[in-house]
């Protein structure tokens, strides 16, 4: 076993020995307990809020589908990657709740990181069971992020289309602006350009502008009898011309195939289109170059349902991120940088998944010092070649008279600017508050991580509901006092309550999630398996070199 | 090299021909090279890198592969033998093993036929004549009358000669046409009448013949042993009684139930044949048995059997090193006082043939091949490995599997045991029926006679049972591990080792990976889901039943063992995943689950559906019915085949046109190709 022997090499050398982070909790503590039944909750919730999803547009819609002969999308992604392999799906709450009572379970649209004859794919899948595939805001919005991924880490990109086109009723939310559905052709143009595959497979309708999916690819199948392709369907045509055709004359993969040449494959069923594609990304030579050093991966020392437990539902409970980092990385092996200097932000070195990964955490309100800290570890990073990891639990820089007057704008602005221009892959799983500009200097979803998730006890907002409250809450008392009145308790209640009440709804990881705010919200179980993937997959990008901006002195 | 001529008028065998081919010619190569003794073998086409002419010292190749041109050319055997300068010929069972004129040829040549004198071999192979010999020699013969004189009253006093019951047969007869049986004098003209009329009606001519009838008769056999000095010694005796297609597939020594008085009597009788013919060398002489265990002579064989092994193990002999060491001249090893019988011994025969189609011969690659450890106990008489091919050119026995223990009842356990490690994937074989028929009830209790089969059909041939859902959820487990191996594979050759992605955990975020999997049994399809577990195990649900299952697969060269927990219960089976079946060998039995083959693939595969009309087997076609453009329905005939000395019908898989016949009448066609293209009406497309 190569591992083993790779392990008895490196223990070999005494020096080499690294230190291990993380403690065993207190797992009778009333504290752990409570935290752990908490967060246990959440992901329960958060599972089975998912199952929901996974069933897609209900029994009827399913039946109908299957009915044709069609397999579901997510059959489709299943036999599509390699058998047994991992796929990581994105943001599984895009739409939700997002629409009223119309439900879009997961956008009509599931996108996601799978292995298609061992490279690494975006795959982009309709739902036709969530109404007929057709494209919402958020199914556009989804389609783009998506591409978006695919552009970042250079992954070739498989188009299984099943979409009845843009939602008509919602026309104006989709279609004009610059990222609406004619960014999707832009992506593929560009990503072509950039040599990144983009393969289409026609699995149902492709109306309208979506015909311009298989148009735009590099290389499309089509399913016989089932796939059809046209910039005016049948209703449309009779409308505007008056001629009446069928939908498999008009664009049908006989003639698609045959005359039109708009797709280069003819499928005789899903199966075989599915089979058809791997046998393209096979012949796409595409080889994954990983530029940074690998070593043997190994498991950390603590189990990782511990973080139930450390970290909990109660944002104002403080925990060491150190016991996070414990738990996700190789071996619970971290190589801490600056520990004695500005210890309110953890930096270091780590590997997951043999893959090295710089860390910066949060461990509290950040200060200067921990600002020029985190600068300075950026540029290591950079320097280096090594992905970033942020784990951000952040309330904010800090404030107050002594701190402005220190430059803590300045320093601030030091790590927002090392942040913005690290080229390096960067990902940001947020573990806890993200506040204000600490949201910013911790590679918020506005400083373009590759890839950015949620756990489901998060919370995102401008600052804490209760600090909003009282500054509005000040803000009218200062009016009154100015008026000669006085805000009474019960005024001042309620004023505060909505605005806490919608703190609190909107800073939620699905109403973050269902905007697309996030790639999706993660049980904080599986954090190391999604930042492998993501690593594995942010790693087929070539390494693009660093140039920082002015940092203020 | 100096050659000594041999001072006591005997002949020193220090080079051996074999002229024959698979498990007779290694059997004999074994022994030679134990001896010490040189081993030339000869080889036809077909068998260039078979296993026997990897054993030999020398191999020499003698024509093309039908028998006719090389195993049974006579002259072409006589050249090695000279090129080779061997001293004797050995030529096992079959070919020219009992051909007079052969073994005249090379004591005219001056080389030693081993085996008996040529007059012995063309004695008893005349069966009038070999029937009077031993009657005079005072051994018990069928009693019969095969006269002119057709009158009914000749005819009754015969039968009365002979003693009820007696069987009335036409002397033209076959296939059981014109025959009757009268258990008592008052019946006989009422059944000879009617089987005249029958034969009359079939064969326009009504002479009949009667013999003794012998009702579930057993197939009672005597080794013997005689020498050039006039001694000859029995070695007990075998029951051969089960038979199908009038040819053995378990033998067992000594007979079961047989008593030392009767066994002594057999023997007794057995050497006065012997004697009777001065027999040289390594004899076998056939009994019927009745229930009573009367005995009659049926014919005596000139030459060493394929069962003899069970002999060797009940007696500690080895039968070849007699047959050369008798050969050379030399006495036979022991005295009728020193060979004692120990034990009990089974043979079970293993064959490519389909014993759900009739037992049809069947040919093809052995694809994958694993046997049972051979010990002092336990012995595998094979002429091929894996990779070979049974040839249809030959007997398509596979290999003999013999074994041996203290009493009956523990050699019959041993034999199912091994049977059951005997595991052969690519052709069809009878280990299966094997394991059915020695662990059917009448059988272990001795119980056997030439009727078994026929008699015990039903038992022996129970409808087919539905996989068991455990034997599924284990060849869901074997493919997914495979799987899983492919993966890794793939995984450790490629830069990035430790990507999550190269697992096969089919990890999904906040979502189970539940995957549909279809197998198939038979023809049915088993729809089953599989969910995949943190922890590594599965959940497999078939139909409304769930299990929970893990394991793991151990593989040892291209051997995969796995071990499977289904509900808790360990199951350890070995599992061969080959083309589109897994094959599953576990101590319940084998089982062959499909996988069904994606629509895409059934036109180009090598199995290729193609309309399914293919061939079963590599053989010669004889008749083709259909031309290109012929609108055929479903089990239409399409062609005859002619293979392996049967005729087979390759008829319509499904309604369609024919769009080609790839076969002419007269043309050759290897196993699987497909005969002609076929296409749905509606499918003209694509």
């Amino acid at each position: 076993c190569p591992r083993a022997a790779a392990a008895a090499l490196r223990r070999a050398y005494h020096g080499d020995k690294v230190a291990t982070v993380g403690s065993q909790p207190d797992v009778a503590s009333p504290v752990y307990q409570e935290n752990y039944e908490r967060m246990k909750a959440l992901v329960t919730e958060l599972q089975q809020q998912s199952e929901k999803i996974r069933f897609g547009g209900g029994e009827k819609a399913r039946k109908l589908h299957t009915s044709r002969g069609k397999l579901l999308p997510r059959e489709r992604i299943d036999r599509l990657i390699d058998p047994g392999s991992p796929f990581l799906e994105f943001s599984q709450f895009a739409g939700y709740q997002l629409y009223g009572d119309e439900e879009v379970p997961a956008g009509g649209i599931i996108t996601g990181i799978g292995r298609v004859s061992g490279v690494e794919c975006l795959i982009i899948a309709n739902d036709a069971t969530v109404k007929g595939g057709t494209y919402y805001p958020i199914t556009v919005k989804k389609h783009l992020r998506a591409q978006e991924i695919a552009m970042q880490n250079h992954l070739p990109c498989l188009y299984l289309v099943d979409s009845g086109g843009a939602n008509l009723p919602r026309q104006a939310e989709v279609f004009p602006d610059r990222d609406h559905f004619g960014r999707i052709f832009y992506n593929q143009a560009r990503m072509s350009s950039q040599r990144i595959p983009q393969i289409a497979v026609v699995m149902g309708s492709c109306t309208a502008g979506g015909a311009y999916v298989p148009a735009m690819a590099d290389e499309s199948i089509i399913v016989g009898k089932q796939g059809t392709i046209f910039l005016g369907g049948p209703p449309l045509v009779k409308a505007a011309t008056g001629e009446e055709v069928s939908a498999e004359d008009l664009g049908g993969a006989d003639l698609h195939c045959r005359k039109s040449g708009v797709t280069d494959h003819y499928a005789l069923d899903d199966n075989h289109a599915l089979h058809l594609a791997r046998k393209v990304v096979r012949s796409l030579n595409y080889q994954k170059k990983v530029d940074v050093t690998i070593e043997p991966s190994e498991e950390p020392l603590f189990p990782p349902d511990e973080l139930y437990g450390i970290v909990g539902e109660q944002l104002k409970r403080n925990f060491d991120v150190r016991e996070v980092i414990a738990r996700l990385v190789d071996g619970s092996k971290f190589d801490e940088f600056k520990a004695l200097y500005g210890d309110t932000l953890i930096t270091g070195f780590a590997r997951i998944f043999g893959y090295p990964v710089g860390i910066i955490g949060n461990n509290g309100v950040l200060f200067s010092e921990s600002a020029k800290k985190g600068t300075h570890f950026i540029q290591l990073c950079c320097q280096r070649n090594i992905p970033i990891v942020f784990l951000q639990n952040i309330t904010g820089f800090m404030v107050g008279k002594d701190y402005e007057a220190g430059g803590i704008a300045k320093d601030g602005a030091k790590m927002v600017t090392a942040v913005a221009c690290a080229n390096v892959p960067k990902i940001t799983v947020l573990i806890g508050g993200s506040y204000g500009a600490g949201n910013y200097g911790m590679c918020g979803r506005a400083y373009s991580p590759r890839f950015l998730f949620m756990w489901p006890n998060a919370r995102i907002s401008v600052m804490g509901g209760e600090q909003a409250a009282m500054v509005l809450a000040t803000i009218a008392k200062d009016r009154k006092a100015r008026e000669g009145k006085q805000l009474t308790e019960e005024e001042e209640k309620t004023l505060k309550e909505p605005i806490i009440r919608r703190f609190e709804e909107e800073g939620s990881p699905y109403y973050s999630s269902a905007r697309l705010w996030d790639d999706g919200i993660i049980d904080p179980a599986d954090t190391r398996l999604v930042l492998g993937l993501s690593l594995s997959a942010a790693l087929n990008a070539p390494t693009q070199k660093t140039e920082f901006g002015v940092f203020r002195m | 090299v100096r050659k000594y001529s041999s001072a006591k008028g005997q002949r020193n065998i220090e080079k051996v021909l074999v002229a024959n081919r698979g498990e007779i010619a290694c059997r004999v190569m074994r022994t030679a090279r134990k001896m010490g003794v040189k081993s030339v073998a000869v080889y036809s086409d077909a068998d260039r890198n078979s296993m026997h002419v990897a054993m030999a010292d020398e191999a020499y190749f003698i024509g093309p592969a039908p028998s006719q041109q090389s195993y049974l050319s006579m002259e072409k055997i006589m050249q090695v033998a000279k090129k080779s300068a061997a001293h004797a010929i050995h030529p096992g069972y079959g070919f020219l093993s009992e051909n007079t004129e052969f073994a005249e040829l090379c004591n005219k040549e001056g080389i030693i036929f081993i085996g008996p004198p040529s007059s012995a071999i063309r004695d008893m192979g005349i069966k009038s004549t070999s029937k009077a010999i031993m009657s005079a020699a005072g051994v018990p013969v069928v009693e019969g009358y095969h006269g002119e004189d057709q009158s009914d009253n000749c005819l009754k006093e015969q039968a009365r000669r002979i003693g009820y019951p007696v069987m009335i047969k036409a002397v033209r007869g076959g296939g059981g046409k014109g025959m009757r049986i009268a258990l008592s004098e008052k019946e006989f003209k009422e059944q000879l009448e009617s089987a005249r009329r029958e034969a009359k009606k079939s064969f326009n001519d009504d002479a009949m013949l009667i013999e003794k009838f012998v009702d579930n008769p057993r197939h009672v056999e005597v080794q013997v042993f005689g020498d050039q000095h006039g001694n000859a010694v029995y070695l007990f005796e075998r029951d051969c009684s089960v038979q199908r297609r009038h040819q053995k597939i378990i033998e067992e020594a000594p007979g079961p139930g047989i008593k030392p008085e009767i066994r002594r009597k057999l023997g007794e009788a057995a050497v006065r044949a012997a004697k009777a013919v001065n027999y040289v060398g390594a004899g076998t002489v056939e009994f019927i048995m009745d229930s009573e265990h009367n005995f009659y002579f049926m014919e005596m064989n000139t030459r060493l059997q394929v069962e003899h092994p069970v002999t060797e193990m009940i007696t500690g002999t080895d039968l070849v090193e007699w047959q050369l060491k008798v050969a050379s001249g030399e006495k036979i090893p022991l005295t009728q006082e020193e060979i004692s019988l120990n034990g009990h011994a089974f043979e079970a025969r293993i064959y490519a043939e389909d014993p759900n189609n009739n037992f049809m011969p069947g040919a093809g690659p052995l694809l994958h091949l694993s046997t049972p450890p051979s010990d002092s106990c336990t012995r595998i008489e094979t002429g091929v490995r894996q990779g070979d091919e049974v040839s249809i050119y030959y007997d398509p026995m596979i290999a003999k599997l013999v074994v041996w223990a203290e009493d009956r009842q523990a050699a019959l356990r041993k034999l199912r045991y091994c049977l059951r490690q005997y595991n052969i994937v690519g052709l069809s074989t009878n280990v299966d029926f094997l394991l059915d028929l020695s662990g059917h009830p009448e059988f272990e209790a001795g119980n056997v006679h030439t009727n078994f089969i026929p008699q015990h059909y039903d038992e022996l041939f129970p409808p087919k049972e539905a996989i068991s859902e455990v034997a599924l959820c284990q060849a869901a487990l074997g493919l997914i591990l495979r799987e899983k191996i492919v993966t890794d594979t793939f995984r450790m050759q490629s830069g990035d080792k430790f990507s999550p992605f190269a697992s096969s955990s089919g990890r999904r975020i906040n979502i189970p990976y539940v995957r549909n999997l279809t197998l198939l049994d038979g023809e049915n399809k088993v729809n089953m889901t599989v969910t995949y577990n943190h922890d590594g195990s599965y959940d497999m649900q078939i139909q409304n039943k769930s299990f929970h299952v893990s394991g793991d697969l151990s593989s040892d060269g291209d051997l995969d063992c796995i071990r499977c927990s289904v509900n808790g219960v360990v199951h350890k089976s070995k599992v061969v995943i080959l083309g589109d079946a897994i094959h599953l060998f576990s101590p319940e039995g084998s089982e062959q689950i499909g996988l069904p083959v994606p629509k895409y693939l059934s036109g180009v595969g090598s199995v290729g559906d193609q309309g399914g009309a293919v061939a079963p087997m590599t053989g010669t076609i004889e008749k083709v019915f259909v031309k290109a453009g012929d609108k055929v329905q479903v089990g239409d005939p399409l062609m005859v085949m002619l293979a392996m000395k049967m005729e087979h019908t390759i008829r319509a898989p499904k309604a369609g046109i024919i769009k080609k016949v790839h076969y002419q009448e007269g043309s050759q066609a290897n196993r699987h190709a497909p005969l002609v293209e076929l296409v749905e009406e509606d499918s003209e497309s694509e």
